[in-house]
């Protein structure tokens, strides 16, 4: 095969048509009496072989040698081509009617250009004089002149006229200006339009061709009449129904003419239809493509694997393979999965040194096993360990597709490590994720190195982990180092489940009774110092540091926990200060083990301790709830001022809101004990005290399009009030807390501020999808080269220092750089 | 509004457009500084960012094509950020 030098876009000369043809087609019909294709029909066997075995009549060529050749169809009577309907309009009424000279001056047609310049055309022609009518357009492929149509016969030769300079300088290139209008149609290959042939015996065409067949008969019925001499009506009516089949060829969606369609109802997917769109050409099979070896499965948590790992279902290990060179070395091996064949681990192919692939069944297998020798390739099952990548959808940050080692599971499901879930944002509500198995060892070796999950841990975009602990981790080491003594017994089952067995065996005389915190420093690397806040944090006017009288204050020393507790401040997402100084310090392998070890032990403590919530963690005593009704008082009081200053009600209503719920939420922080819920919200693993308030104090104020309730019937939101009322509790105000259940009206108000929050959630979640789209293309080849200037793919510097400032935010502390931990 | 726009064609007063806090200050480079930027990058002064001829800023200064103008931006994260167009 030829390479390709260059690529020309233009217009097809008839002429060039002709030559690139390799046969007139002028029949309707499509096969004979037999089925045979009829000659000079639209599935002439010169225009190429769809069926396998037959050898094609022009080049001689089978089915994947040859790529098809052209026909030609003479049209009759010429049409427009619909896509230069508008260039067409344009340049007729630039040029003289008579003498097709430009009606404009030369630095007008410079200056302008071919859609300007029509509007400084002259109403006599300079060169013949002669004087020009009005020129209109309808859409999509009619013109005319002053009342009467121009025919497209008109406007070929109005444009056949045009002189090569003229064309020139209307900006006309690729061909000359009268192609626009076609005289010959080109037949495209039945290879880009193949027949399927039904399980019945019977044949179903390509839309193209049903098309095609459509123009051919209209041609040749137009042929007829004008040989038999019909009356200019019906030879224009027919004319027109022509240029409406090669329209709709063309472009099966224009604008004011109605679509071409199938007997069954539905529109032809023509020429323009294959190119547009997401599942056209060009987005749906250049930019983007179907691949093999890959699948897709519903995710479910596993807390007993790696970070790094993913459990895949070992009926998708037996399709998914991975082709592994025959060596010296595990020329055995090989053999054996050879040996197996279909039951794993077994391999599906077997590929020769001559490039010949063979299926490993139950017949052939011990043939192959004899004959594999070194330089085979042998695609066996995938296997633990190997490298795959992982993704879910919306793909929206490098993190949505990461390389995880399979870990071969008698599940359906595929299943991942909770902590590796944060960055794909994915939950087991349901959700799919699809896994994708590298072919070569580059690819491989590419992917375990940047695409690894440990080694995406700091994210790209702030410098801080992304990969982390959350819910129960969190809760789980919050009451893990606050714990006083743990039992030796205990002590031994923590360790078995955070280290394994042979760490405990090995250390067993050194085990006895130890607080948690002593237990959590095991999983410290040595050498680890650093001193935060944790998330318990009272915010005291003056910080006491490692005095911290609720043991809020963290100090490690050598990696030896010495004081405070270990919670979102140390763990979480964004936030996990420890998790990132020992990523930064000690690299991604040792806080890749850190990960998995921390959440092994942790839920191993709690599900010992055991940990669950009920209704009855948020009920406050019964001073509480009196603190709280006269909290709520403040509303009676308020109503009373928005009566007296009618301007100002709604900066009075909200003021008055703020400080109820501020009020309420102080009454119920105090006075709820340390149970469950307040763990997690102290910890933060999950909820907040907010959250807490609206179950046990007050819900608040509720807003709709970022005012107060105040949509609804006249003066009023709803008919419980009367017209004019500017009371707090008619305009959104909630009173009620979920505990003890909402009014009504209440009700209604909550449920109409859910459901613009709802809404706008989806909507937004549409934008920010295509806004990543369109970031991505526009950003996709520019690199940070060598000598640290950001260049395009054309080597063209964009930035003379990356981000302007030369910091490289995914080694940043959140966007800075810590100056402390730097030597 | 209407009076001022006409006065201000009358006396042809140009208005300066670097008084704007929003345009950066443009710079010609010399023959000098032009040589060291390209040896520094080690380039060819085609592989820098373009400006047209045309632009405002360009015109006010009074580079021509082929100069280089420096480009002294303000940026929230380094301060102040030197970016150099070939013009064309």
């Amino acid at each position: 095969m030829s390479h390709i030098k260059s690529i020309k876009f233009g217009l097809l000369s008839p002429a060039m048509i002709k030559k690139m043809a390799s046969v007139e087609i002028t029949v309707p019909e499509l096969y004979d009496s037999d089925g045979f294709p009829i000659d000079n029909g639209l599935c002439d066997l010169r225009l190429g072989v769809i069926d396998p075995g037959m050898r094609c009549k022009v080049c001689g060529g089978t089915i994947g040698q040859c790529l098809g050749h052209f026909g030609y169809m003479e049209l009759v009577k010429p049409v427009v081509n619909p896509l230069y309907g508008k260039v067409i309009f344009n340049i007729l009424r630039t040029i003289c009617r008579k003498c097709s000279r430009l009606l404009v001056d030369e630095d007008e047609v410079k200056k302008s250009g071919l859609k300007g310049a029509y509007k400084k055309a002259a109403k006599t022609c300079k060169y013949c004089g002669e004087k020009q009518k009005d020129i209109s357009f309808e859409k999509p492929t009619t013109y005319f002149e002053g009342r009467r149509k121009i025919t497209p016969e008109d406007i070929r030769e109005r444009l056949e006229k045009i002189t090569d300079r003229d064309a020139e300088l209307l900006k006309i290139k690729g061909g000359r200006p009268e192609w626009m209008i076609l005289t010959v149609l080109p037949i495209p290959p039945v290879t880009i339009r193949p027949s399927i042939t039904l399980e019945t015996g019977g044949r179903s065409e390509d839309d193209l061709t049903h098309k095609l067949v459509d123009v051919v008969r209209i041609n040749e019925r137009l042929k007829k009449n004008i040989e038999l001499g019909a009356p200019d009506f019906i030879i224009l009516d027919i004319w027109e129904l022509l240029q409406y089949h090669v329209s709709t060829l063309i472009d099966n969606e224009i604008a004011n003419i109605p679509p071409a369609r199938h007997r069954s109802g539905r529109a032809l997917k023509t020429l323009v239809q294959r190119l547009e769109k997401k599942e056209g050409r060009f987005r749906g099979n250049l930019t983007g493509k179907r691949v093999n070896f890959a699948a897709r499965a519903v995710i479910s948590p596993d807390t007993r694997i790696s970070l790094n790992e993913v459990g895949v279902p070992l009926c998708v290990a037996k399709e998914l393979t991975v082709p592994e060179m025959v060596n010296k070395i595990n020329i055995g091996k090989m053999r054996d999965y050879v040996l197996n064949g279909e039951n794993y681990p077994g391999a599906n192919y077997v590929i020769k040194p001559d490039g010949t692939k063979k299926k490993v069944t139950e017949e052939n297998k011990k043939e192959i096993a004899k004959e594999l020798d070194i330089g085979y390739i042998v695609e066996r099952h995938l296997v633990d360990g190997d490298i795959t990548m992982f993704n879910r959808q919306p793909s929206l940050h490098r993190m949505s597709m990461m390389a995880h080692r399979a870990r071969i599971t008698p599940w359906r499901t595929f299943t991942l490590n909770l902590t590796a879930t944060i960055p794909y944002n994915a939950d087991f509500d349901g959700d799919e994720m699809n896994l994708h198995v590298p072919q070569d060892e580059e690819a491989r070796t590419e992917a375990e190195m940047l695409m690894l999950v440990q080694n995406n841990i700091r994210s790209p975009r702030y410098g801080l982990p992304i990969i982390a602990c959350k819910h129960d981790h969190i809760s789980g080491s919050y009451l893990l180092t606050k714990e006083k003594k743990i039992d030796k017994k205990d002590v031994a089952q923590l360790l078995l489940n955070a280290f394994g067995p042979e760490f405990v065996m090995n250390n067993i005389s050194e085990m006895g009774p130890c607080s948690g915190k002593e237990i959590f420093s095991l999983l410290l690397p040595e050498g680890l110092n650093i001193e935060f806040r944790s998330a318990t944090c009272m915010g005291c006017n003056k910080c006491q540091k490692e005095k911290c009288p609720y043991d809020a204050y963290v100090v490690i020393k050598n990696g030896r926990l010495l004081k405070g507790v270990i919670d979102e401040n140390a763990l979480g997402e964004k936030k996990g200060k420890l998790l990132n100084r020992i990523e930064k310090q000690f690299g991604p392998d040792v806080a890749g083990k850190f990960l998995d070890s921390v959440s092994k032990l942790v839920l191993e403590f709690l599900t010992k301790k055991g940990f669950s919530i009920s209704i009855s963690d948020c009920d406050i005593s019964k001073h509480a709830e009196n603190m709280l009704n006269r909290a709520k008082e403040k509303t009676d009081e308020t109503n009373k001022q928005t009566k007296k200053h009618k301007e100002d009600w709604e900066k009075i209503i909200i003021r008055a809101g703020n400080e109820i719920v501020n009020k309420c939420g102080e009454i119920v922080k105090n006075d709820i004990k340390e149970n469950n819920i307040i763990v997690m919200v102290k910890s933060g693993a999950r909820g907040s005290y907010v959250t807490v308030t609206q179950t046990s104090g007050v819900i608040g104020q509720k807003v709709l399009a970022g005012k107060l309730m105040k949509r609804g019937y006249t003066n009023r939101t709803t008919s419980h009030f009367v017209r004019g009322n500017l009371d707090m509790e008619s305009h959104g105000f909630i009173k009620s807390n979920y505990k003890n259940g909402l009014s009504p009206i209440e009700f209604f108000f909550d449920a109409a501020s859910s459901r613009e929050n709802l809404m706008d959630k989806s909507l937004q979640t549409k934008h920010s999808g295509y806004m990543e789209r369109r970031l991505i293309n526009a950003l996709q080849d520019l690199k940070v080269e060598s000598d640290f200037t950001v260049r395009d793919s054309r080597h063209i510097i964009v930035q003379f220092v990356p981000g302007e400032d030369g910091i490289d935010p995914a080694k940043s502390d959140g966007g800075s750089i810590n100056m402390e931990i730097l030597e | 509004m209407l009076v001022r726009g006409v006065c201000l064609a009358e006396k042809k007063t140009k208005i300066d457009i670097f008084k704007n806090v929003l345009v950066p200050k443009h710079e010609i480079l010399s023959e000098e500084e032009k040589t060291n930027l390209l040896e520094k990058l080690n380039i060819s002064k085609e592989q820098l960012p373009k400006i047209l001829s045309n632009d405002p800023a360009v015109k006010a200064i009074g580079a021509k094509s082929g100069d280089i103008v420096k480009i002294v931006r303000k940026s929230p994260v380094a301060g102040e950020y030197n970016y150099y167009r070939l013009v064309v």
